[in-house]
């Protein structure tokens, strides 16, 4: 083959020449102005990206890598370990029955179900996730807080996370107090074998691996409210983030 | 293809084909700030993942990944600025070389043609339009990565850097900093015609036969600028 640049002028440096365009840092620049946009509008495109995703990636692929949209923390870790034999929740504080339930008395609690969406205060969400579990109510039924308890304190395997609501709030028609999840029990990772489901309030107030209930006439701070967060963590309308 | 015996000048010196003579493709500098990013993207990536999915949540503690994600990202943003310093000119002289595209580039990256016609791809300098846009779009996507988790990080101490889309982004960037990298890989690794650049990004220079197939105007200009000294003495024939 010839050589195509034998006629080439040795003497010309070759960064200098009229037919050069700094493609290069248009492009670097160009892609850093559009990650900055995209913060802006990626909590409005999450959703259809998800769909998009959902059509191109199988679920047990998407499942297995991103855990269907969740986001696992835990504060002291190894995360518990829950054993059906010698796992209990105490239920207790300003009652008039202070209750510890047995796993076997937990499971065997009439349930409710619901569908609710789950969103975090760090901006990721889960949508339509089915829930099976223990309503408010039934714990109040069981163990009947006096007058004046106003406030429930929620304790997990994992010490010290801990994390309170008030009564009120308690007993909104969506908490519920899940055991599964997508209709299965409720994996390690989630809580097992109980956590709290407040669908109106950023998951940091959901208390996993739950092993108690206070009922409470002083307000405390949770875990995450110690470190800045807001007390009443409501969806859209907490944290700094304005829906 | 072949060299070119009878050219005059610098040529007269070239090996012929077979005899190994090497070019010098990338400085210390440059290898250094490679495989800083390399490293320092892996272990970001590892433990980004054990932050990430839940299925890995208890390979790591929480706290450690972490620790290592951030600690990782400092690393790498003052090792690129302490190379910066330390070696302005050969690095300044990279980025130039990354950052123009002529019309043989243009060429390069719209002549899709090629690839059923089996017509030879355009010439190219040191860098290939594909690997000036990789570098450009892979230091664009880390520039993201540094912004958005750096509001994440400062999201947990002052909700007013807290935004519902950091972490969302911070997500997307990864699955396309994942397939780049995958990419990148394949060519580095794997696919015959490529692979042989390795050499460079780990030993600084590679065969002058296979440069001039992949970077002709390169190997021309550092003949025709350096025609003494481009070939090591040891590779020059007797």
């Amino acid at each position: 083959m010839d050589n195509p640049s034998k006629d080439r002028d040795p003497q010309v440096p070759r960064e200098i020449s009229r037919s050069d365009f700094p493609v290069g840092r248009a492009a670097f620049f160009g892609m850093i102005a559009a990650g900055i946009g995209a913060i802006a509008v990626a909590p409005s495109l999450s959703g259809k990206v998800n769909r998009a995703a959902a059509l191109a990636v199988p679920e047990s692929v998407s499942d297995a890598v991103s855990g269907g949209g969740w986001r696992i923390y835990n504060v002291a870790p190894p995360m518990p370990t829950f054993s059906p034999a010698t796992y209990a929740l105490e239920i207790g504080g300003l009652v008039e029955r202070p209750t510890t339930l047995t796993w076997p008395e937990v499971a065997a609690t009439p349930g409710d179900e619901q569908v609710s969406d789950f969103h975090c205060v760090t901006g990721w969400s889960v949508y339509d996730v089915a829930w099976e579990g223990l309503r408010p109510k039934a714990i109040v039924t069981m163990v009947k807080p006096r007058p004046n308890a106003r406030y429930v304190t929620f304790f997990s395997l994992e010490a010290p996370y801990v994390d309170q609501i008030t009564l009120d709030q308690f007993l909104l028609d969506d908490v519920l107090l899940a055991r599964t999840m997508d209709g299965r029990p409720l994996k390690r990772v989630h809580g097992s074998p109980l956590r709290v489901i407040i669908p109106q309030m950023y998951g940091y107030k959901g208390v996993k691996w739950l092993s108690g209930i206070r009922f409470d006439a002083e307000p405390g701070l949770g875990f995450w409210e110690q470190r800045g967060y807001d007390v009443n963590a409501w969806v859209g309308r907490s944290n700094g983030i304005d829906a | 293809m072949t060299s070119t015996p009878g050219w005059a000048g610098p040529t007269a010196l070239m090996p012929e084909p077979g005899q190994n003579a090497r070019i010098h493709r990338f400085s210390g500098a440059e290898r250094t700030l490679h495989w800083l990013l390399a490293v320092t993207f892996f272990i970001m990536l590892g433990t980004g993942l054990a932050l990430f999915v839940p299925r890995l949540a208890d390979v790591m503690a929480r706290p450690v990944a972490k620790e290592w994600h951030v600690n990782a990202a400092l690393a790498l943003a003052a090792g690129v600025v302490a190379l910066f310093a330390a070696h302005w000119h050969r690095l300044r002289a990279t980025m130039r070389d990354l950052d123009r595209f002529d019309r043989d580039d243009a060429r390069w990256l719209f002549g899709w043609s090629r690839l059923w016609r089996r017509t030879p791809a355009p010439a190219q300098g040191r860098f290939n339009a594909g690997q000036k846009l990789n570098s450009a779009l892979i230091g664009g996507l880390m520039m993201i990565m540094f912004i958005t988790g750096g509001l994440l990080l400062l999201g947990e101490r002052n909700t007013r850097y807290r935004f519902a889309g950091t972490v969302i982004v911070h997500n997307w960037v990864t699955w396309i900093l994942i397939a780049l990298v995958i990419g990148h890989l394949y060519m580095a690794m794997i696919h015959s015609p490529t692979r042989h650049a390795m050499r460079g990004i780990v030993v600084g220079d590679v065969d002058r036969d296979w440069a001039r197939r992949h970077h002709e105007k390169w190997v021309d200009a550092d003949t025709a600028e350096r025609p003494a000294t481009s070939t090591p003495e040891s590779a020059l024939p007797k």
